[in-house]
């Protein structure tokens, strides 16, 4: 099993009153939130409720038009505590240990390294098999387990999912979810982004329940599903559509 | 002897003048191509990912100079080198060096043109998850430009045939001398206006060989690069 870092220096991710505009529109509005270490937090929410827009400011791959956002009371991150999975992983277009050599060249790995890390994140993702195959070529979740040893070879403190099992068959969503436990359970902060709530309460920790850009409830995952505090949320859970 | 037997038997042959000819051509085309494809691509990859005021105007600019007529190059160029040019005292006019020169010239345009293309299409593809890896702007270029391998290749073989079918350009610096600046192109026009059509033809069948060669070539690397599309 890979060791992975302590991430305490990097937590809590700290949002305050964060406000994201994009082509005129808001997309996050005045979000307050504070993330601390331990089991995964899991956004969930309806299409278009700003999941993704929180990932991608946290990793500096929007700015927010107001508000602050700070990792373990600083307000800049190493580039390498911090990973992302998109939804839709580009896969670059060599073999799927090339991908790997690639993310551990651009963390700053050794050379002499690189061949032992490769082959136990191939071993950690089960894709040891599928060493040499053209990574464009892999099935769709072959391609997120891929993404996911991708963003460890940087041996982040945090890790942000975005809607890792969105479109994949009962048993690829079950090894993608086995991996999260493992990842957690390594010391990685996790942060994922899904709108299947029996995801969340399956991995989740901690549960953040986000409409039309704002946070609409926060909270351990038993007290935010089994007792929702507002309406919103009540109507997110019990599956009544959240216009 | 038909004309067309007296072609054969000259490529079959193995007539020593000829195959000078067929060197020389392959190598200064050859030369230029590499000098234009190590130098147009970089450049081309890094108009693809800069912005600055200005850039739309030189990627028009780019684009245009890829119609750019060789023998205007092959006037500039002889104006450069010729004596009483700004370069004159480098000995170079009527030369094979002056000749990959004017050809490195004709290429460059057509493969930093293409590769700006294909490396901007990829960009929009990578940009993010090279952002999210925290990717500094030169190891972008050489992603990119890796990524984009088998799609360059069809660029670079574009600006091969272009330089091999070219005649105006290297005709003005090369001089046309025998045994020593003369190539294909510029003899099958030569032997064309002497009457001498078997060598004409001889050397048209050689050069039309050539650049199927290549084109298959570049249909198989092709062929290979699809394994890693999606």
């Amino acid at each position: 099993m890979q060791a992975f870092p302590e991430n305490s220096t990097e937590l809590p991710i700290r949002f305050e009153g964060v406000s994201v505009h994009i082509s005129g529109t808001i997309i996050l509005r005045d979000v307050s939130l504070d993330i601390a270490a331990g089991a995964p937090t899991v956004l969930v929410g309806p299409n278009g409720s700003g999941k993704t827009t929180l990932l991608r400011a946290a990793m500096g791959l929007v700015q927010p038009v107001s508000g602050s956002i700070s990792w373990g009371g600083r307000q800049h991150v190493s580039p390498l505590r911090r990973a992302l999975v998109f939804q839709r992983p580009l896969m670059l277009r060599r073999s799927v240990a090339d991908n790997l050599r690639y993310a551990l060249a651009t963390a700053g790995v050794p050379r002499r390294e690189r061949g032992a890390r490769i082959a136990a994140l191939l071993d950690l993702v089960g894709l040891r098999e599928l060493a040499e195959r053209p990574a464009p070529r892999l099935s769709g979740g072959e391609r997120q387990r891929l993404a996911l040893a991708r963003a460890l070879a940087r041996q982040p403190a945090v890790l942000f999912l975005d809607e890792p099992t969105a479109s994949l068959d009962p048993a690829a969503t079950l090894a993608i979810e086995e991996l999260v436990r493992k990842v957690s359970a390594g010391g990685v902060k996790v942060i994922m982004a899904t709108h299947d709530l029996g995801e969340a309460a399956r991995l989740a920790g901690e549960v953040v329940l986000l409409h039309q850009g704002s946070v609409v409830e926060s909270g351990p995952v038993d007290q935010v599903l089994r007792n929702p505090a507002t309406e919103a949320a009540r109507r997110f859970i019990t599956g009544q559509l959240l216009l | 002897m038909t004309g067309e037997e007296s072609a054969l038997g000259l490529v079959f042959g193995g007539d020593p003048a000829l195959f000078a000819i067929v060197r020389l051509s392959l190598s200064v085309s050859l030369g230029a191509t590499v000098l234009a494809a190590l130098l147009g691509a970089p450049l081309g990859a890094l108009l693809a990912l800069s912005r600055f005021p200005g850039r739309q105007a030189i990627v028009v600019a780019l684009n245009a100079l890829m119609g750019l007529p060789p023998v205007v190059i092959g006037l500039a160029v002889y104006l450069l080198l010729s004596r009483s040019g700004p370069l004159g005292s480098w000995g170079l006019l009527f030369t094979p060096t002056a000749m990959v020169i004017t050809q490195t010239m004709l290429v460059l345009p057509i493969i930093a043109a293409l590769t700006r293309q294909i490396v901007e299409d990829l960009w929009l593809e990578y940009r993010d998850e090279l952002a999210a890896m925290g990717v500094g702007p030169l190891r972008r270029v050489r992603t990119l430009l890796w990524d984009a391998r088998f799609s360059l290749v069809t660029a670079v073989l574009a600006g091969f045939g272009r330089a091999a079918a070219e005649v105006g350009s290297i005709l003005i610096v090369g001089g046309n001398i025998e045994g020593f600046t003369r190539t294909m192109t510029t003899a099958i026009a030569l032997e064309t206006s002497k009457g001498n059509l078997p060598l004409a033809m001889g050397l048209g069948m050689i050069l039309l060989c050539i650049v199927l060669a290549v084109n298959v070539a570049a249909w198989g690397v092709r062929q290979f690069g699809t394994r890693f599309e999606h």
